[in-house]
């Protein structure tokens, strides 16, 4: 029995579709069930979620890198279809990601918990996925619950979409109940790729990673043409040539192919070793005969939050170098250069695409190259005009410009969707205003959950909306946001000084409304986590000269054995040399004693 | 105030100190080796000691005796006395010696008193602790703040001229007034010496233990406020500190505790006891029953020691010196202290002065602070001449 592999699959045999959840709504157990379905996994080898493949993805049940795969299904009308799986990020940190992801889609399964109803990350994907002209097909996962309300879940995902709570699916990945209806539908209305066998090749890379044996492994869709192995191909973004050493379909496995065709999705290796050098989003052309113009959509994504990481025992500097190197190669959007502080001493100044990033990051490298880490408070990347209307961006607050040298700053703001129970209105506005958002509009997903869209700065999401959020709303909020654009805004440096001298690892940019709120936070904290010493410390926030804050640490008065005769010396002696190796982890700022854990409290955010 | 010269002079005395572990009862806050409700011991314990003292290596004439607890006088005054017998045996006391007994004022009637000063004691130091009952109570002492009184002036009556009066400050429940109380009826009492110890919560102790759970610590600052309270009495009424802990009436400073402040030399004998003999600080067995049989099979009840030589014994003189008010004479180890980092941090704090050729700790409450700089110098590096 020998079955004659086509050499490409006709484009109306094929569907190309991703599945937009919320984190734990069941996206990769439905991914698996779909494998399994479709054979392209045999029971033995399955193993639970096999899509998501790291640690940290398993444990927080959220996808960071894009998987793929190409299912092959026979549909009740007799034909087989190929059905391609792309995989999306979860969050909206990786919106570029995201974007790209269902660019090379036609449709998206937009999944939702039964029990939980739409939440504000599923609600930023699904509008991704609509404005990429995506056929989005809603489903109600989960109905085996016992808490499960498929209909009000079915009735909210109406409110997005439109339609007929009668088109809403019900099934559960989990049982594999309703996942046939669901693959007839992805069939019937996900529409065929439309692309031009004939014209010049154009394929799109949606995602990229690294392989230690391979190097950097491309996820592509072919658009128009054909990607045929062995072909020279220009990348159109940044203008270089590499050869297609190796093209082939992900089932999951890796399978060798001679030739994607148009509507086709699969993986592309050029040999190229660094991960930055492939864009995801480019356009992959044809060397020898180029195509007039690229796919639309080709950004890069830049840093939006910042914050120094640095080792604890300065002896590991090194080690998070090449910790960070090795991250780098399988992801090009952290990006750091060295950092020194007087405080925290030798580390690196990083770069992250948003909150969840930077703490993925955080914990990978502390869990996967075991790394001791004080990160200092995230800032956001401000930009100022000089003087001499020369725009600067700042990486860190140490960077602001005098205020005589700069004529205003700017800083990014965000379009933050909130989706919560209706009852939390009046807390999130309240709050919400006080945290310098105004609101955009406001919409029921059903009379009992509402969305609420603001622009606020980034800067107060980093700082503590989120968590006051969650216990304004006892964490049935959720939130979610993306890039909107810079505003000027009335911006002032807080420095905290320590017996007067700047302790540069506090220092922040705040609004000046803020002002003062932070410096006495920051002092009050110390005060509490700075030891006494030989004299009064006073800790002052400051706004250039001007003190707008201030606490002190009284000298300790009494640090002295009460009796020592004869009997004690030696036992006497041991102990203090004892307590003295326990303040050897002190860091000096300026005459003053710190212990290590006084920094890593201090910058925490807030649990209260 | 106390000569330098004549205080650093203890260097040269030979001392000795006896252990007295036995007392009514343990009081809650003591982590000392002692027991209670072992009377039976008693005289096996003296016999011990006695053998301890018998089997030591010959010195001269002492010039200061300690008989130190635990609670001495709880012991019947015969069996002080064959310890104080083995000593003047072995090494002799000299006639102008000071013989001083760690002694309780419930324990101290005028026939105890008479009997103590013909066995040869002529100091006599009192716990006294407090003068306020309900701070006797929570320190577990068993007399009452009259007693103190009486057994005071039954020393007095049996021909004391020097006595000593132990206080404790800072324990929870005491106030700045009961405190000032407790000074003016000491001072009232006219001792010729006085110990001022703030309450001190000891690991393992009951204490330690009840803190641990959530009673209430003394706080360092109250101890601070309280220490400066007895500082002002007692100068005012002609007591000079001449240690940390210790204030004193001209030449009545305790010559036991002098020579060890000087880095003199003492022996000690008795369960727990520390000695500094030849460079070597010694210790014994601290467990009253290993200490007894050990020196009853005729084996050393010596648990451990320490060389004290070059920089080590240079770092010891600063470390036992310093807690005098006179200081110590300036050397390689206060040089290598004042040119630190931590030295000259503590020199700009106030804690410690350079005083013409001496070095003093001026913030006796800081002495630990100092010590534990003192403890991180490193040996100078003596330069070897080289003509490379």
């Amino acid at each position: 029995m020998t079955a004659v592999t086509p050499l490409m699959t006709d484009q109306a045999r094929i569907r190309n579709f991703s599945i937009v959840a919320h984190i734990d709504h069941g996206k990769s157990t439905l991914a698996d069930r779909l494998l399994e379905k479709t054979g392209a996994v045999s029971e033995r080898e399955m193993r639970e979620q096999l899509l998501d493949t790291m640690d940290l993805e398993r444990e927080r049940g959220i996808t960071i890198k894009a998987q793929t795969v190409r299912l092959e299904y026979e549909a009740n009308d007799g034909h087989t279809y190929v059905l391609n799986l792309i995989d999306t990020p979860g969050h909206v940190d990786f919106s570029y990601e995201v974007s790209r992801s269902l660019a090379a889609c036609e449709g998206a399964l937009l999944l939702v918990d039964a029990a939980q109803g739409v939440q504000a990350q599923t609600l930023a994907n699904s509008y991704l996925a609509i404005d990429a002209g995506l056929e989005v097909i809603p489903a109600v996962n989960k109905i085996d619950l016992p808490a499960a309300d498929p209909e009000r879940a079915a009735a909210e995902l109406v409110g997005i979409i439109g339609g007929s709570p009668n088109d809403v699916l019900r099934m559960s990945a989990k049982t594999g109940d309703g996942v046939d209806d669901l693959l007839e539908t992805l069939v019937k209305e996900v529409p065929a790729p439309k692309g031009d066998p004939e014209g010049p090749l154009r394929a799109l890379v949606f995602d990229s990673y690294f392989d230690a044996y391979r190097g950097v492994v491309c996820y592509v869709r072919v658009v128009d043409g054909r990607l045929v192995s062995g072909d020279s191909l220009r990348f159109m973004a940044t203008n270089e040539v590499h050869d297609a050493n190796e093209i082939g379909f992900l089932r999951p496995k890796a399978e060798p192919v001679a030739t994607l065709g148009p509507g086709e999705v699969g993986y592309l290796i050029t040999g190229v070793k660094e991960i930055d050098r492939i864009k995801v989003g480019d356009t992959i052309t044809s060397d020898r005969m180029p195509a007039d113009g690229a796919l639309p959509g080709y950004d890069e994504p830049k840093p939006m939050v910042y914050s120094g990481l640095f080792p604890t025992d300065g002896d590991d500097f090194e080690k998070l170098r090449e910790a960070l190197e090795k991250l780098r190669l399988n992801d090009a959007s952290l990006v750091w250069e060295p950092e020194t502080s007087k405080a925290l001493g030798f580390g690196f100044r990083c770069g992250f695409l948003g909150l969840l990033h930077m703490e993925i990051v955080r914990e990978r490298l502390e869990r996967e190259y075991d790394l001791d880490l004080v990160a200092t408070a995230p800032s956001v990347a401000y930009r100022v005009t000089m003087l001499d209307d020369e725009v600067k961006e700042l990486r860190s607050p140490q960077d602001l410009p005098e205020p005589n040298d700069r004529r205003a700053i700017f800083e990014p703001y965000v379009k933050a969707m909130i989706l919560a129970p209706s009852e939390f209105v009046g807390p999130i506005m309240e709050l919400a205003t006080s945290r310098r958002a105004s609101v955009g509009g406001m919409n029921y997903l059903s009379p009992e959950r509402v969305e609420l869209d603001f622009e606020i700065p980034l800067a107060e999401i980093v700082f503590d909306f989120f968590d006051l959020l969650k216990s304004r709303t006892k964490g049935y909020a959720s939130l979610d946001y993306e890039p909107a654009a810079y505003r000027e805004s009335d911006l002032v440096k807080v420095d905290i000084l320590l017996n007067t001298q700047p302790v540069d690892a506090f220092s922040a940019i705040v609004h000046r409304d803020h002002a003062e709120e932070y410096g006495k936070k920051m002092t009050g904290r110390l005060r509490n986590l700075i030891p006494r010493q030989l004299f009064d410390v006073p800790i002052q926030a400051a706004i250039g000269g001007r003190i707008i804050s201030r606490e002190t640490v009284r000298a300790r008065r009494k640090d002295v054995t009460a009796k020592c005769y004869g009997g004690d010396i030696s036992r006497k002696k041991k102990l203090l040399q004892r307590q003295k190796e326990g303040k050897k982890r002190m860091k000096m700022v300026g005459s003053v004693e710190v212990p290590q854990e006084a920094f890593v409290a201090a910058l925490q955010v807030d649990d209260e | 105030m106390m000569n330098a010269a004549a205080a650093d002079h203890f260097a040269e005395a030979a001392a000795a100190y006896v252990h007295i572990p036995f007392c009514s009862a343990v009081c809650p806050y003591c982590d000392f080796a002692v027991v209670a409700g072992r009377d039976d011991l008693a005289t096996r314990y003296i016999d011990a000691v006695c053998n301890e003292i018998a089997t030591s290596e010959p010195w001269r004439a002492l010039d200061a005796v300690y008989f130190g607890g635990g609670t001495p006088s709880h012991l019947d005054h015969s069996l002080l006395s064959r310890a104080i017998d083995a000593l003047v045996t072995r090494y002799g006391i000299a006639r102008d010696a000071e013989v001083s007994l760690e002694a309780n004022p419930e324990d101290f009637s005028s026939d105890q008193a008479s009997r103590i000063r013909e066995i040869g004691f002529n100091r006599v130091s009192f716990g006294a602790q407090s003068f306020d009952d309900s701070v006797l109570l929570s320190l577990g002492r068993r007399h009452l703040p009259e007693q103190i009184e009486t057994s005071v002036q039954a020393a007095r009556e049996a021909g004391f001229d020097n006595v000593s009066i132990d206080l404790i400050y800072g324990t929870p429940g005491e106030t700045d007034g009961s405190w000032a109380q407790s000074l003016q009826r000491t001072v009232e009492i006219d001792p010729d010496h006085i110990s001022c110890y703030a309450l001190t919560v000891e690991p393992g102790t009951p204490l330690g233990r009840s803190v641990r759970d959530g009673a209430p610590a003394p706080d360092p600052d109250v101890q601070a406020d309280r220490y400066e309270l007895a500082e002002r009495i007692l100068a005012s009424v002609g007591f000079d500190r001449y240690e940390v802990s210790n204030w004193s009436k001209l030449e009545r400073e305790c010559r036991y505790n002098l020579t060890v402040w000087a880095q003199g030399e003492y022996e000690a004998f008795g369960n727990g006891a520390h000695g500094f003999r030849k460079g070597r600080r010694y210790r014994n067995h601290r467990r009253l029953d290993a200490y007894i049989d050990r020196v009853e099979s005729g084996r050393s009840p010596e648990a451990g020691h320490d060389v004290i030589a070059g920089w080590d014994a240079e770092i010891d003189r600063l470390f036992v010196g310093l807690r005098r008010s006179v200081g110590v004479a300036r050397g390689t180890g206060t040089e290598a202290l004042l040119v630190s980092e931590e030295g000259r941090s503590l020199l700009g704090a106030g804690v410690i002065t350079e005083l013409d050729d001496r070095l003093v700790v001026s913030r006796p409450l800081m002495t630990d602070a100092v010590h534990r700089s003192v403890l991180a110098l490193n040996a100078p590096i003596v330069k070897a001449v080289s003509d490379a």
